[in-house]
Order: C-alpha cells, then structure tokens, then sequence
C-alpha cells in the first residue's frame, strides 16, 4: 500500500466531498473510511483511478450516513447535484481546503492542526507525536476546529495572508515524532504554489526553503546552537538554495512585494555568500528598510539593528538599538554581540547572561551562556 | 502552541485567601474541590489544551551522589523545606494570556465553604525548541 499516494489524494477527494455540499465534519469522516476500505481492498484490487475511486467511495459514505440522519429530500437533492463519473479537477478543492483550514475563526494551533490533517493527510497521532500533547487532546482540537468551520461555505476565496501564516508556523515548529513539520510545511507551500499564482506564496516557498537548506548547519552534531558566521557552508542544501533563489527572484520580477518575498530575499543573501565575511550586509540593510516600511514591528527593527552593526559598525548597530524597548526578546542578546565587538567585554558578558536568563528555548540559552563564560574567563586573565 | 506549566504549592506561596488546611475541609468540600480540578482537565482536554496533569506527595527525599563506591547519601525529608510542590498541570495554549486566564480560573477552585479558594498558581514557561532563526 503506497502511504504516500494515499496522502496526497487526501485533500483533494476532500475538496470535491466539501465542495459538493457536504459539511466539512462529515466528509472528513467519510474520507477517512473510504482511506480504510483503499488499504483493505487495493492490495489484492489495485484501481485504474485511485483518486476517482476514493471519491466515489466516500461520496457513497457520506450519503449513507446522511440518510442516517437527514432527511430524504436533503439526500435526493444531494443524488441530484453528483456530477457525473469522470477526472476531476483536483487542484481548486485543494485550494478551498486550504482557506478553510486556515479560517480566521479559528485559532493558530487548530488552524495548523486541521490544516496538517485535512491537506496535509498525516494521522491524529501523527500530529499530537509533533507537538508533544496526548493523542486524545489533538483529537479534541481537530474536532473542535471542525466544528467550527462546519458553517463555512466554500463562496468566498480566502484571506491568502492567513493560510500562508498558517504554512509558516507549521514550519517553525521544531518539533519531530514521526513527521518533520519543516518538510512537511515546504511540500504543503508547494502545492499551494502549485495551485496559485500569487507572489507572496512564491515569497514563502523560497523563505521556507532557503532556511531549510541551511538546517544541517544550524546545530552541532551535541544539539549546540551554531552562530550563522561560524556555520559549516559546505552542509548546506545547495541545490534547495537554488531552487529558492530562482523562485524568490521570479516572485520580485512581478513587483508586487510582499512581506515573505523580503525576508526571503535577505535569506537569499545570506545564503548566496561563500563565506560570512562576504555577505553583502549594505544590500540586507536595505531589504530590511524595506521590510520596515511594509510590515513594520519591533521585531524587524531589532534584526535591521543587528545588520547596521555589521554594515555600518557596532556603534551603528547600537545606535538602532538605542530606540528599541529592551524588553524584546533577543534585545539584550544583540545588544552583548555589539558592545562585544565594540570592545567592551565586561557590558557584554552581563548582557549575554541576562539574554540566557530571558531565552525562549534551550539551544538558545544554553548558546548565550556560553558566550557570557567566555567573556567572563577572558575578564579574569 | 505554547507550553506552560501550572504549578501548585504546598507551602512558600502567598497566602490565598482563605487559607483553612485541607485537612479541616468537610467531605463535601474536599469533593468538590477535586471535581472541580477534574472538569478543569477534563474541559482542556475537549479544547485541545490539555498535556499532563499530576499530584505529588508532601513529602521528597533529597538524594546525592556519596562518592566513588559508595550508596547514594540520603537525607530528609526536610520538614522545613519552605516550597514544596503539590501538583502540576501543563497545558499547550496559544498565548502567554490564555495561560494566565487559565490559571485564574484553576485559582478559583472551591475551598472551605464552597468559595473559591483563591489560591496562588505559579506560571512557568516551558523551553521551546529552536525556532526559525531570523538573521
């Protein structure tokens, strides 16, 4: 039985359940049991048209289940409105799942749940193992957030910006039982390339896949944190950069610049220089006042702070600082890098142990404390 | 998406409220605040935000490395101990303030007569992983 093959039929014969009037709920239910009866029945029967086989399949569950509880008229109209048998166009239902998993009535964490289940086709266990809760509590939020999006009808396109914020935070999270989210996100984000012609989604596909080539160097084979200037760049997905490249930069050829397409495009720098000390900090300073102006937050100014400090020098860096709260996350981290190569060691290594204080994650803090000892060693002789 | 651990105390937290022991709860009452601790969970785990949930005993051992060929140093339990920890609950929500709201709502638990015992919850974040780095 061909898991995979399964997996991305997944949607679409959801798509076309959902788009012939079945409640999201109930065609999820009835494309699961047509999944079932597809690894009994395959094995000894392989179909000519597997995706038109588990349409007809699940079409056939829903209505039965819909006679279980509908009334008759509601079913006729249904038996009425079934196309006839044939290929289907697949990439639109696609589509529409996506929208709706990505319904802004439903909060991030269901979002990427149904999302990872409804068009990503991975188990309820599949995704509790990724995200570390019990399988009952996942399947508790999938069912909610089917729940909620019950009433959504398939007559409006969606908000493109949510299903692709949706997408990115599937990619930031690290965690992994037996899926690897990050892949997971990049094989979603290229179907929904696939699927539509929009800029931005060109914008994340290349982001994605531009910090997902340079994973390998990220982390030292103990879990440390590795500092970008000191990654190995021989470990890096070249191939993936490439690829992420000539998307990024068919995406800017279209002038209609968007939030992903910049940081992508300061990703690409990143990516394109053989060595740190080429990286082309002038032209990343500029991507960023970019960025400023076009999705302002505090976050982007601390990280156009970091790039002036290496353009323009640590006092530069510090004076883009000096505006900023310092009570943003990773303000008390860049601010010890730049007083560090503004020669003052004693401020820096203070700095740095208060960012591990205030670390979000282990590799993080664990990193930061380091540099604090090691300032702090060198400070005694 | 974000892990937090709700922390209960035995002892070292600010005074809540009504600060009658357990002990001198009625039955009724003792009852009632299980079951609300119970729907608590139970109400998480239908929303998705449930993770675990333990209870632990008053009483701990410190232990300790006794050196080369020897057993474990023991020692306590340290009666004094000024923090002891009565339970955990840990929960997977989606931001920093639905946390505190759930906390407050755990806090609200039945005590002595029925009231809400308005007792002190430590709030902790869990480490994630490493998140996308932004360079």
């Amino acid at each position: 039985m061909d898991e995979a093959l399964l997996r991305s039929l997944t949607p679409g014969v959801l798509g076309i359940l959902v788009r012939r009037g079945a409640d999201f709920a109930a065609a999820e239910d009835a494309v699961q049991d047509a999944l079932v009866e597809a690894v009994r029945v395959w094995p000894a029967d392989p179909p000519r048209d597997p995706k038109g086989w588990l349409v007809t399949v699940a079409w056939r569950r829903f209505l039965d289940a819909t006679r279980a509880d509908a009334s008759r008229r509601r079913r006729e109209d249904l038996v009425d409105e079934e196309p006839p048998p044939g290929p289907a166009p697949s990439a639109d239902d696609t589509l529409q799942l996506y929208f709706l998993c990505a319904h802004p009535s439903l909060t991030p964490s269901s979002a990427v749940a149904l999302t990872l289940r409804a068009v990503g086709g991975l188990t309820t266990r599949q995704i509790a193992e990724a995200y570390l809760v019990p399988e009952a509590t996942m399947a508790q939020r999938i069912s909610r957030a089917k729940r909620t999006v019950s009433g959504v009808r398939f007559d409006r396109p969606g908000d493109v910006a949510t299903v692709l914020r949706v997408l990115y935070l599937v990619f930031n999270e690290g965690y992994s039982g037996d899926v690897d989210l990050a892949a997971e996100a990049v094989r979603l984000t290229r179907q929904l390339a696939a699927a539509i012609d929009h800029p931005e989604v060109s914008g994340l596909l290349a982001l994605i896949l531009l910090h997902h080539a340079r994973r390998a160097g990220r982390t030292a084979p103990d879990g440390s944190l590795v500092p970008l200037a000191e990654q190995d760049r021989g470990l890096w997905d070249m191939r993936a950069i490439a690829e992420g490249v000539v998307i990024l930069q068919s995406a800017l050829a279209r002038d209609r610049l968007g939030a992903f397409q910049v940081q992508a495009a300061i990703a690409a720098l990143h990516a394109d220089a053989l060595t740190a000390e080429e990286t082309d900090w002038v032209q990343i300073v500029e991507w960023y006042d970019e960025l400023v102006r076009i999705a302002d937050s505090p976050v982007v100014r601390l990280n156009r702070a970091v790039a002036v400090g290496e353009a323009d020098g640590p006092r530069a860096g510090l004076a883009a600082l000096a505006s900023l709260d310092p009570a943003l996350p990773r303000h008390a981290a860049v601010a010890a890098h730049l007083h560090e190569r503004d020669g003052d060691p004693r401020t820096a290594a203070r700095l740095y142990a208060e960012a591990a204080r205030t670390a979000s994650n282990l590799a993080e803090r664990d990193h930061l404390t380091r540099q604090a000892a090691r300032l702090n060693a060198l400070l005694r002789g | 998406m974000a892990k937090y651990l709700l922390l209960k105390h035995y002892r070292g937290a600010p005074a809540p409220v009504d600060g009658t022991p357990m002990d001198q709860w009625t039955q009724e009452e003792i009852s009632a605040h299980l079951r609300y601790m119970n729907d608590f969970a139970a109400r998480l785990e239908k929303s998705g935000e449930f993770v675990d949930s333990q209870a632990l005993a008053p009483e701990g051992t410190w232990v300790q490395y006794g050196g080369e060929g020897r057993p474990p140093v023991t020692d306590g339990p340290f009666a004094e101990t000024k923090d002891l920890i009565a339970g955990w609950m840990v929960i997977d929500v989606d931001s920093y303030e639905r946390a505190v709201e759930l906390a407050g709502e755990l806090s609200a638990a039945p005590g002595a007569g029925g009231k809400p015992i308005h007792e002190w919850l430590e709030l902790r974040p869990f480490y994630g992983v490493q998140p996308t780095v932004t360079e």
